[in-house]
């Protein structure tokens, strides 16, 4: 193990690093405005009004803090291990996006822009930009790509009626990454009037750091509530990764409690032997995409690849810097999680605690079930607790499970009218 | 950093702008990338390119390798470097374009996204552009903060560097690319990404006046929606260099729309109108 200095709140460093990742690897033309958001987030946390608003957002828009559910049924199917969740899915809009979209946004609102831009994959983050946008009466415009506003037509139609200008992005492979792309270059152009509001801890710095500190509030939320409830930290932290924005929520509080340990799980596709996944840390290498050195999916000349994962919202191919730094530095472990297994994951949750959950806290979810399952084979000592992020809830997934478990939406059987 | 004696600072290419001031005009600068339509036939139009004995040519190429995620490059460069990559463009192909353009005299200046050098390997790229006769590089996403291992690369292989400023760059940030930069600056006259545009923009004069009243002596290229002769003596009056790219893109794009990848007439016909801008009176003005 190479000698790093300590994870937590000292990182990033001055000029954006996480030891050897993260930095700004943009066009000049975008430096100034990186410049102008890491002052005005700096002042901004050091200014107690700022603070007192968001929390008034938190409490009486998203509905914050949101609750820890014991999933005793579910924990059964892990090893008998004990599972609470950590109920980001009851937030507004459905996910932990908003925590970090309405911080945004009165940050923007703070600089005196008047129009936010977004990229998003699924439609999640888009909403949530679009919602923020309309809480706060601003312009708003949402790059996706064109494979995925045709998927997900039913989010264009809700970005579209909170007033959001939805651009579909034909360039490259039309996914995600591509948006990004379109939306840097929206924003290179536009930087003057425009705040690009970047939905995960992804990019070039500040948005890591700054996009952690606006999701931390999970996990002071859930350590205090474990805390509170079992008397003692969990065992295990579990989230999802694809950009990672929920996962470092989730970790940031309890990255300085040593005996905790953390698990992200990446998007497994159809196995990080194939070349269909978006398991960036598990199967990546280092380089730089979107701003920042990182885990990348990459061929040998460095040019991206692209990712899969029957989760749009982890069909990214690359992650956070400060989760690359995470994984070198040993202090956080991460796993692939493939769509089978988390589509399963899916599915028993649904029917032992009555929670239809994203799918991409599915990955999670299965990954707590692996973990579970290994720590019963060893079968030893207490039951371990473990806290994972249900980062958000499924009804946008519904088409998907639909045609995955084979429904047809027909009724299982038919009653009453003429014998 | 470290200001650098004059003579060192011009490199490469700095020195062909200075000849170009000296002959009473601004150089042109004309960028194409390698592979659109396929490798041979974008090698064979950078040649042409430079000129013949009836036509002036470009006085720099500025050799583009295709990337997968071009933040800084418009409509017209992204179809064509996705076409590139779709038909198999390699990272080593630049070389080769590097090499021919070397040939016919006129100084060959590569184009790329970071993640493909740092791939690559910073200091083998160096060196295999250098042993190719390559002037250098020009680094759209890599600004002075991140470029440590390209600094010593570049030493290293006497490689020239060309790092971008923008209209919101600060006076500060100014006066550190200026002192990184090794050839010329390239000053981005728009806040946007590549592309023609119907009007040049009073952000590139007003920038090239800000390099300047911080240091005489750099050169300047003002690059960002050239594409005609009169444009290009509008900014030629006060660039040291002109820099064209999509509108010499798009003659290519076009031909291999219409199923001629191979004419090279259309993109001839707009060097040769550049080139008679960068020389008629307007442009002359230079400084």
């Amino acid at each position: 193990m190479p000698d790093h200095p300590a994870p937590g709140r000292a990182l990033p460093d001055a000029t954006g690093h996480f030891d050897r990742f993260g930095g700004k690897f943009v066009p000049e033309a975008l430096h100034a405005a990186l410049g102008e958001l890491e002052q005005a987030f700096t002042e901004a946390s050091a200014d107690p009004g700022f603070a007192a608003e968001l929390d008034d957002l938190r409490r009486n828009y998203t509905g914050r803090p949101s609750p820890l559910t014991e999933l005793t049924r579910f924990g059964a199917t892990a090893g008998g291990v004990t599972v609470v969740a950590k109920r980001e899915d009851l937030n507004h809009t459905g996910s932990h996006k908003i925590n970090n979209v309405l911080g945004q946004a009165l940050l923007a609102r703070r600089m005196g822009k008047r129009r936010l831009i977004a990229e998003t994959g699924a439609g999640q983050h888009g909403v949530a930009t679009a919602t923020a946008a309309a809480l706060f009466g601003m312009d708003c415009t949402v790059y996706m790509g064109k494979v995925d506003t045709d998927r997900q037509a039913l989010n264009v139609a809700r970005m579209q009626l909170l007033g959001a200008e939805v651009v579909a992005v034909e360039a490259g492979s039309r996914t995600l990454k591509d948006a990004m792309n379109e939306a840097m270059r929206d924003w290179v152009a536009s930087v003057d009037h425009t705040h690009y509001l970047i939905g995960t801890v992804a990019g070039p710095h500040p948005f890591p750091w700054l996009v952690r500190e606006f999701q931390r509030v999970i996990s002071t939320e859930a350590r205090a509530q474990v805390l509170e409830r079992y008397g003692r930290l969990p065992d295990v932290v579990a989230a999802c990764v694809g950009g990672g924005s929920n996962a470092m929520g989730t970790f940031a509080d309890f990255i300085d409690d040593a005996d905790v340990q953390l698990y992200g799980f990446e998007a497994g596709g159809e196995g990080v032997d194939t070349d269909r996944h978006a398991a960036t840390i598990s199967g990546g290498g280092v380089g730089v995409l979107h701003g920042m050195r990182t885990y990348v999916l990459m061929d040998e000349d460095g040019q991206t690849r692209e990712s899969h994962s029957i989760s749009a919202g982890l069909d990214y191919p690359g992650v956070g810097p400060e989760h690359a730094w995470l994984a070198d530095a040993g202090r956080a472990r991460y796993r692939a999680v493939t769509d089978t297994d988390a589509m399963e994951a899916l599915r028993t949750l649904t029917r032992t605690e009555g929670i239809l959950p994203a799918i991409e806290s599915a990955h999670a979810l299965a990954g707590v079930q692996q973990l579970g399952r290994e720590w019963a084979e060893r079968g030893t000592g207490e039951p371990p607790l473990v806290l994972v992020c249900l980062s958000g809830r499924g009804d946008k997934d519904v088409t998907t499970a639909v045609s995955w478990f084979g429904l047809d939406g027909s009724a299982d059987k038919t009653t009453g009218g003429h014998a | 950093m470290s200001t650098q004696p004059q003579t060192d600072r011009l490199g490469h290419t700095g020195r062909v702008l200075a000849a170009c001031r000296d002959a009473g005009r601004p150089a042109l600068v004309g960028y194409l990338p390698v592979g659109h339509p396929d490798v041979a036939t974008s090698v064979a139009a950078m040649t042409r390119i430079t000129g013949t004995d009836e036509r002036p040519g470009v006085d720099l190429v500025e050799i583009g390798m295709p990337y997968s995620d071009p933040v800084l490059d418009g409509l017209t460069i992204q179809t064509a470097t996705t076409r590139a990559l779709a038909r198999g463009v390699r990272t080593r192909d630049v070389f080769t374009a590097v090499e021919a353009v070397a040939a016919t005299g006129t100084p060959a200046l590569v184009m790329i996204y970071w993640n493909l050098v740092e791939q690559y390997g910073v200091d083998a790229f160096c060196r295999d552009l250098a042993s190719a006769g390559g002037a250098g590089l020009i680094t759209p996403d890599l600004t002075p903060d991140e470029a440590g291992p390209w600094l010593a690369g570049s030493d290293a292989h006497d490689l020239d560097r060309v790092f971008l400023v923008a209209p919101s760059s600060t006076d500060q940030r100014l006066a550190d690319t200026v002192a990184a930069c090794r050839g010329w600056v390239y000053a981005a006259s728009v806040m946007g990404v590549t592309g023609t545009r119907d009007q040049t923009s009073a952000a590139g004069r007003e920038l090239v006046a800000r390099l300047r009243a911080h240091d005489p002596e750099t050169m300047v290229g003002v690059g960002l929606g050239v594409s005609n002769g009169a444009q290009a003596a509008e900014v030629g009056s006060y660039a040291d260099a002109v820099i064209v790219g999509s509108a010499l893109v798009r003659t290519l794009v076009d031909a291999d729309d219409a199923g001629r990848p191979d004419d090279l007439s259309a993109l001839e016909a707009v060097v040769d109108d550049l080139a008679a801008g960068v020389r008629s009176r307007t442009g002359a003005a230079g400084r």
